[in-house]
């Protein structure tokens, strides 16, 4: 056991700086088209390349829908005149109406996962923040088996049929105060799968969304930004 | 003479007169037109006598008729042989092949639930991919008269459902699990029966995730329904985004650049060592052994960051393209790549020498969820959890796709088939998929990464990639219109589901979770 022990502290410190300081490293995130000046034509041509209707042509300008980003790239290679993308990843934010969790959770969040028909790629950046490249738990944040427990509800995927009935159950089973963050572009629009007779378009259609993180899927660190302002620390 | 040739040749043989066969040559392709009387007999000599895999049953409507594709490639050499079994639409039984082709019965079950098709001589049909609990009866969802964008009306799920019990003995309990459990899970339900320690049955209720991906394809444009392919199970999305591609180029008779495919098979098998670093880690935190588990996950993200520096996205969304890839690398960057998965690929065999020396984790990971080759076989199971029951199946070898012919490489195989086999065959084979990547970096041939847009054109064709869980297969149909008529995707975890209660049952209740891993199956590339 002890080449476990030495192994453990010859690797060292490992994680990240954020949110201290900015990350720097290369491949944290894939970053997003951002709003972009074209003369109209372009701008045109431009939004009709995507085919989730994410881009939106506004006179000569092509305007971004993050919640609708499936990260296809589509308005970046091969077109004539590409989108602007920018690398970073704080794209979370407070859905109009919604309430964050504010003080006396500041230090300490407890966090139950729903798998609403996610494709897998969302859920595996949620288990990267525990590792120790983003070792969540510094933070103050935690993943609970138990809704009983659980301060925040993080769902991921566009809500299949099958999965309504327990994300409602889960969300029922969590004492108030409870805030929802709806990760992903799945479950924030329905993404490419819904809506169609068995996937939603989105968390909203079945539970009230509090904050919103764009991706496909959100690197960890945008859902560690989407935390951080679920505790009202951001 | 030609694998396809000779099946053609013996199927004559063995049942001259009642069975027609048609060969493509460029396909290495045997079809043999049967009937309801042959089927069986024709499935079960190609899937017992000539030890072909079973790579699925397709289902077709089509405009008069039904057409049941029975999918089998030769283990050893290049070749197909489609069973193909047509029917009036209004016939809706047709025989089944499970009690002599195992690996059928899921096929079934499916094709019973979407469809509404009868397969006499099957034991079990019903409650599949639709819940018996909250769906109406015969929806049949995937024939064409039904349109996937209008709201069902959804039935009250029944919360008094139970689902059907198998052990019935003094003290008997069943032990469910999900679809909402432990931490970080996909949604998967799980009826464990038992009458103590150990578990008597283990019976995997699915399809939590099912997103009618093949449905929704329909009558949309083919790079439409690429993000679909990509998308449907991100963890392996470049695998099934490339089968997809093939499928595509297949149909019109595309042929991808020499640059195109080496830059395919590096991002396939960078892909390949990325999910295998994952793979084992949630093998090493299924047993608690913290330190390893931390160690593995350092690998995973830095393979994810490299992925993500590579080519701008972690799980290598926007690069497959059908014709070739959507962009192009220098060859530099190319090369560095590669030497950093090198690094991070001696890190890893690190890893595994220690774990090796760690007797506590082993005797979790020994003996445990054992899967013998017998029922492997019989199952069809395929990549590392069949590798290590020692069924040494690689499309990359046995149908070689995409230029893998030209690379040298081996199939790692254990024979114990427990956690432990498991376990060495994702490390083996994580050093296999460097080596391969090695090879593609180091004589990248120049001219272009895509073939030029190729007329459109009508016709079905099947895709086949060995995925990092074990082998996939697209069958893809575009209609004169250009759209997409019919996407069935058959998946590695579809296959291996269907064998994880081999490797539940008789064993102990607390070994559940490191079973789950080490099968390392998953529930969204199943449910599709």
């Amino acid at each position: 056991m002890s080449q476990w022990i030495l192994r453990g502290l010859k690797t060292g410190i490992k994680t990240t700086p954020y949110p201290a300081r900015a990350e720097e490293s290369a491949g944290v995130s894939p970053g997003f088209p951002v709003t972009t000046n074209r003369p109209e034509t372009e701008a045109r041509a431009l939004a009709a390349r995507c085919p989730t209707a994410a881009l939106r042509q506004v006179g000569d300008r092509v305007e971004v829908d993050y919640r609708r980003c499936v990260h296809c790239y589509r308005c970046l290679r091969g077109a004539e005149a590409p989108m602007n993308w920018e690398q970073g990843f704080e794209r979370s934010t407070i859905k109009p109406g919604g309430a964050v969790l504010g003080a006396p959770f500041e230090r300490s969040i407890h966090i139950r996962v729903v798998d609403a028909g996610d494709c897998g790629a969302c859920l595996n950046e949620v288990r990267q923040l525990n590792n120790p490249y983003y070792n969540m738990h510094r933070l103050g944040f935690f993943i609970t088996p138990t809704p009983r427990q659980a301060d925040v509800l993080l769902v991921v995927g566009p809500v299949t049929d099958h999965m309504r009935l327990p994300l409602q159950k889960t969300y029922d089973a969590m004492p108030a105060p409870k805030c929802v963050m709806a990760v992903g572009a799945c479950a924030l629009s329905g993404g490419v799968f819904g809506p169609s007779f068995v996937a939603g378009s989105g968390v909203a259609g079945v539970i009230p969304v509090d904050v919103e993180v764009p991706g496909n899927p959100p690197p960890p660190l945008a859902i560690l930004h989407g935390l951080l302002m679920a505790a009202g620390r951001k | 003479m030609s694998v396809a040739t000779q099946f053609c040749q013996r199927a004559l043989d063995q049942w001259p007169g009642r069975i027609q066969t048609r060969q493509e040559a460029r396909r290495s392709l045997c079809e043999i037109e049967c009937g309801k009387e042959e089927v069986i007999e024709i499935c079960a000599w190609l899937h017992r006598d000539a030890d072909c895999g079973f790579a699925g049953l397709i289902v077709e409507e089509l405009a008069a008729d039904w057409e049941l594709r029975y999918v089998f490639h030769a283990s050893d050499a290049p070749g197909w042989v489609h069973v193909v079994l047509r029917g009036p639409l209004s016939e809706m039984v047709f025989p089944s092949i499970s009690a002599r082709v195992p690996a059928a019965d899921w096929h079934e079950r499916e094709a019973e639930d979407l469809f509404g098709l009868k397969f006499t001589g099957h034991p079990y049909l019903g409650d599949f991919i639709l819940h018996n609990d909250a769906w109406q009866e015969a929806l049949c969802p995937m024939r064409k008269r039904f349109d996937a964008l209008k709201p069902v009306g959804h039935r009250e799920p029944d919360p008094d459902w139970r689902p059907r019990r198998i052990v019935h003995a003094p003290g008997a309990f069943a032990m469910p699990i999900g679809p909402v459990f432990s931490g970080v899970t996909e949604s998967a339900h799980f009826v464990l029966e038992t009458v103590g320690e150990d578990v008597i049955r283990a019976f995997p209720r699915l399809f939590y995730n099912y997103r009618a991906v093949e449905k929704i394809a329909e009558q949309r444009s083919v790079d439409d329904v690429l993000l679909l392919a990509e998308r449907f199970s991100a963890t392996t999305a470049f695998a099934h985004a490339l089968a997809f591609c093939q499928a595509a180029e297949q149909v019109a008779a595309i042929e991808v650049p020499g640059r195109g495919g080496a830059l395919r098979v590096l991002l396939a098998e960078l892909e390949r060592v990325r999910h295998h670093a994952g793979a084992i880690q949630e093998i090493c935190e299924s047993t608690g052994l913290a330190v390893a588990a931390s160690q593995a996950a350092i690998l995973e993200e830095d393979l994810l960051r490299l992925s993500g520096a590579f080519c701008g996205h972690r799980y290598l969304f926007g690069v497959a393209a059908v014709g070739g890839l959507a962009r192009d690398f220098f060859d530099g960057a190319c090369k560095n790549c590669v030497g950093e998965a090198k690094a991070i690929g001696k890190r890893l065999d690190r890893l595994e020498e220690m774990l090796r020396a760690s007797s506590s984790f082993l005797d979790r990971l020994e003996e445990v969820g054992s899967v013998a080759n017998r029922d492997a076989r019989s199952y069809s199971l395929v990549g590392p959890v069949a590798r290590a029951s020692g069924l040494a199946r690689d499309l990359r070898k046995a149908q070689p796709y995409a230029g893998y012919g030209a690379f040298r490489f081996d199939v790692p195989r254990e024979s114990e088939g427990d956690g432990y086999a498991r376990l060495r065959v994702l490390f083996a084979e994580a050093r296999q998929a460097l080596r391969i990547m090695e090879q593609a970096a180091a004589e990248i041939p120049s001219g272009p990464v895509r073939a030029s847009a190729a007329r459109a054109s009508s016709g079905a064709a099947l895709g086949w990639v060995e995925a990092p869980r074990g082998a996939t297969f697209h069958w893809l149909r575009i209609g004169e219109s250009g759209v997409v008529e019919r996407y069935r995707i058959v998946t590695p975890s579809f296959i291996n589901w269907r064998g994880f209660h081999l490797a539940v049952e008789n064993f102990a209740f607390q070994d559940f979770p490191i079973m789950l891993a080490s099968f390392g199956l998953s529930a969204t590339e199943n449910d599709r």
